[in-house]
């Protein structure tokens, strides 16, 4: 197959960047999207030039490293895949591809297509966690029974890789749904229950402080999530603020 | 052998570890708050060490090269972590659980640290329960468990297929509740370039800031390295691409001696390879050999036709299908241990029953498991004669809940369903046993410079058996270094904060800008990949599953000759002052073609077969690896000399006082 691409150059956070057309021949469907970046950087590199830096590392859909929008889409055209589950198969002979970086005030871009996402990381040490040492517990773990349907839900919601598509996703840039998916993990297990008003009150003032947008339940970062995280746990979350904020 | 003191407690093997907790020195509580630790790699040892540590009150600074700690690559561990719960009533104990692991491992373990790990195993659970870990759970509201290879009970406790990140996120939460009160300094995009020594102590390391490119020295008392095994010097590999083996090699040219570097595990159950494109392995959880059935064609006209997309594999019957393991080792069938069930695979392709393009594929098969919980679903749905259509839609339901984003991995993968036509795997490279020599503390032979989970060597010998990485990981970072290391730092209260303006940070610094300086100056023709490639090749066709002394020679040849022309005419462009992902390569492939050759050298001294290392000189009529216990029953840790042609060899012999060695047998 041969390729043509577009992708976004920017030397660093403070260098303007730009759009860099390219063309790849000899693209094979079995590829990983990632690996046909390979491909084209091992071209670059022969030639002296830079190669393009994207951020990935599992390369098995877990991690949450890669995150590009290709497309104008967070992930690629497929759904419930991060990039590098991303084959050449989904596209065809003779097509452009655009190649952009996650866009949102709250992820500057440090170099072509690699965003700094420690804004979420710091939202998770605003609170997202149960206060519980780490040197020896006691306590076995099965006497604290819990619900299957419970465990599942929090399961689910903790399936959240925090690769930031969802912000990618929304036209406010919002990161409700990651938040809302570590508000719930806890919130849905009776460990989590004890300080759950006080952790999704400092979770979301730090989500703000962050500079996410508001979420106007456009729903597009659900369609978007690699994991298929639910728009529930944003209902989920609006009421544990809502009644965390009552208690006051 | 006086510096390799293994520090094993005297006393019964049930007591070393309450005996050894009960007399290793403490440090007060208060003389905590001046003591720094250095942790270098925040998966599961790294991270559960990291919170526990600065619960405990010292201060500590964590690094990794990923924009976040909970990306470590323990995150894509996928089946289960071991605990001797007993919870099902199965016969299970913290003894059985240590006897399987030193079994499984070969006899190449080390006791007392494995019957440590067998007796913490329980608390990991109770720990990571009590952090909100969604483990998978019964109706009841119980904890539940699942089997896997080289074990008879169920004592894998699991969060769908994703077991590892839920661990890793558990840690991962542990170390923002640290980070938050300002015990833990979180570095991330950095990477450790350099240990500094200083009076033969580990007191800091250098690392650059991978954004700006910066150099930069940290001091601490004590530095503890849990950065990973060394597996992609195979390149292609079931690791994350950012794996390396660069802080521990460091710690190895400052005087930590390398153990076991020839034991590595290739797992049984990856996707195979498709095409020379390929940049990594993606493995299918070893969970799936409960209920899938691996097989290949009877007759070679038939795995043949398979090849050439004549035939499809379902169009045979089952008397024409040759369940192998089943067949070989009738007790354990397909839940043989890893390096047995690979191997028989390898057997099995080698004699051209191989089902994929390239022959190198055998099947791994739902269908049995299919029927067999549909018929069981329609039962107990009240159904009482359901068709072969209903009973097969329900058995694919029962799997897709058991094993679903697994399935659904494959399809993305390989493009086919794997409900409808079994899943095609081969062996990868997935875990590697050898790593930094540690004694019962975790200390290298370093003082001040500790090893956890996979980077160090101690506990799971020549093999490991599934689901024991995560338990090994955990147990190192939450329940025994927080211990140990007091033990050294002790010593410490008084000394007071370590400054980086020494004669020993300067030249450690020097020298981490003299090698970026030289690979910079390399101004040849050739990508960093090509370099990797090439001895990813020569390391796995020369010291891969099957090993022999004329290959293994070649190869010691071969890399160092690779290694010239990589300093002589790699390319790297861009700068060394900004963010430079060739260079980080660069730095990284240069240590594994160092490492790469003293792996080969293990591979040839080690005149024997045991668990992942498979020299053909030594096996059974049947093809059964051949242990020497009476010449080779110790731990192989090399010292490094200047050149890893010239490192040094010596020798812990192990003792098994509690167990009787025994030849390993599945059948």
């Amino acid at each position: 197959m041969k390729i043509y691409l577009k992708i976004w150059r920017q030397k660093d956070a403070d260098t303007r960047g730009a759009m860099v057309d390219y063309t790849l021949d000899g693209v094979e469907a079995d590829m990983s999207f990632l690996e046909m970046l390979d491909v084209l950087n091992e071209k670059l590199v022969s030639k002296g030039e830079e190669p393009v830096e994207f951020d990935h590392d599992c390369r098995e859909g877990i991690c949450g490293t890669c995150s590009l929008m290709i497309n104008g889409r967070p992930h690629g055209p497929e759904s419930l895949i991060t990039v590098c589950q991303l084959h050449m198969r989904s596209f065809n002979d003779g097509d452009t591809i655009v190649i952009e970086p996650w866009r949102a005030k709250a992820f500057p871009v440090i170099k072509d297509l690699i965003v700094d996402r420690t804004s979420f990381d710091r939202i998770q040490q605003a609170g997202g966690y149960i206060s519980v040492n780490t040197s020896g517990n006691p306590v076995d773990a099965n006497a604290i029974p819990i619900e299957k349907e419970m465990a599942d839900k929090s399961f689910n919601a903790a399936a959240c890789i925090g690769c930031g598509a969802c912000v990618a996703a929304c036209k406010n840039a919002s990161a409700m749904l990651f938040t809302s998916a570590k508000v719930s993990q806890f919130a849905l297990l009776p460990q989590g229950r004890v300080e759950a008003a006080e952790r999704v009150q400092n979770m979301v003032r730090q989500m703000d402080l962050e500079g996410f947008g508001n979420c106007t339940n456009t729903g597009a970062c659900e369609i978007e999530c690699p994991k298929g995280i639910s728009l529930e746990n944003i209902a989920r979350m609006n009421r544990e603020y809502l009644s965390a904020t009552v208690k006051g | 052998m006086g510096v390799m003191d293994s520090k094993v407690p005297s006393g019964p093997l049930a007591e070393k570890w309450t005996k050894h907790k009960n007399e290793i020195d403490l440090v007060n509580p208060a003389n905590k708050r001046n003591i720094d630790v250095i942790v270098v790699g925040t998966g599961l040892a790294g991270g559960s060490a990291a919170a526990t540590l600065a619960e405990l009150g010292y201060n500590v600074k964590t690094f990794c090269y990923q924009d976040s700690p909970r990306r470590a690559h323990s995150i894509a561990a996928q089946g289960g972590i071991n605990a001797a719960k007993n919870y099902q009533g199965d016969g299970d104990s913290v003894y059985r659980l240590f006897y399987d692991t030193v079994k499984g491992g070969d006899y190449r373990s080390r006791e007392a640290n494995v019957y440590r790990l067998a007796e913490v195993s329980t608390n990991i659970i109770d720990q990571c329960v009590a952090q909100g870990v969604p483990f998978a759970r019964e109706y009841g509201g119980l904890l539940d468990n699942r089997s896997f290879g080289g074990v008879l009970v169920s004592r894998t406790f699991y969060a769908k297929g994703q077991t590892g990140q839920q661990l890793l996120l558990g840690a991962y939460s542990a170390m923002n509740r640290q980070i938050q009160r300002g015990k833990i300094k979180s570095y991330t995009r950095h990477e450790m370039l350099d240990l500094v020594l200083v009076d033969g102590k580990a007191r800091g390391i250098i690392a650059r800031d991978l954004v700006s490119g910066e150099i930069e020295r940290h001091s601490a008392h004590a530095v503890v390295l849990a950065t990973g095994g060394y597996g992609n010097l195979f390149f292609l590999s079931t690791y994350c691409m950012g794996a390396n083996v660069m802080a521990a090699w460091k710690a190895h040219k400052r005087g930590a001696f390398f153990a076991n570097p020839c034991f590595t595990q290739i797992h049984p159950t990856c996707i195979p390879v498709s095409g020379d494109h390929q940049s990594k392995l993606t493995l299918m959880s070893e969970s799936l050999r409960n209920d899938g059935r691996i097989w290949v064609p009877k007759r070679l006209e038939d795995a043949e036709a398979i090849r050439e997309g004549r035939l499809k594999p379902t169009q045979l019957s089952e008397e024409e299908r040759d369940y192998y393991l089943e067949r070989r080792y009738p007790a354990f069938g397909n839940l043989v241990p890893r390096d047995v069930a690979s191997r028989a695979a390898k057997e099995r392709c080698d004699a051209g029953f191989g089902v994929n393009k390239t022959g190198e594929a055998v099947y791994l098969d739902f269908d049995s498991a299919i029927m067999r919980y549909g018929r069981e679903k329609a039962l107990t749905s009240g159904m009482k004669d359901p068709d072969d259509a209903t009973v097969r839609k329900m058995g694919e339901e029962v799997v897709e809940a058991k094993y679903g984003n697994l399935f659904q991995m494959y399809e993305k993968i390989v493009d086919q369903n794997p409900y409808k036509t079994p899943m095609m795997i081969y062996p990868a490279v997935h875990y590697t046993m050898g790593g930094l020599w540690v004694d019962y503390n975790l200390m290298t032979t370093v003082p001040g410079c500790y090893a956890a989970g996979e980077a160090n060597f101690s506990d799971h010998g020549a093999n490991r058996l599934g689901a024991s990485a995560l338990m090994q990981g955990l147990a190192d970072g939450y329940f025994v270094l927080p211990y140990t290391i007091g033990d050294y730092l002790s010593d410490d209260i008084r000394t007071g904060p370590i400054s980086i303006e020494s004669a020993e940070f300067d030249a450690a610094e020097k020298n981490v800008r003299d090698r970026i300086q030289k690979l910079m100056s390399a101004n040849g023709a050739n990508s960093v990949d090509y370099y990797h490639k090439k001895l990813g090749k020569i390391m796995w066709n020369k010291c891969g599953m099957a090993r022999n002394a004329r290959e293994l020679k070649e190869a010691i040849k071969e890399i160092a000759e690779l290694r010239k022309d990589f300093w002589d005419n790699v390319k790297i462009p861009g700068s060394a002052d900004a963010k430079n992902q060739e260079l980080e390569k660069a730095g990284r492939v240069a240590d594994f073609m160092e490492l790469g050759e003293l792996f080969a050298m293990d591979a040839l001294h080690r005149n024997e077969s045991c668990g992942g290392h498979f020299r053909e000189e030594y096996q059974t009529k049947e093809g059964e690896a051949l242990r020497d216990d009476e010449n080779f029953k110790y731990v192989a840790a090399w010292e490094y000399k200047g050149d890893p042609s010239k490192a040094e060899l010596h020798k812990e012999d192990l003792e098994y006082e509690n167990i009787k060695v025994k030849t390993r047998s599945y059948k």
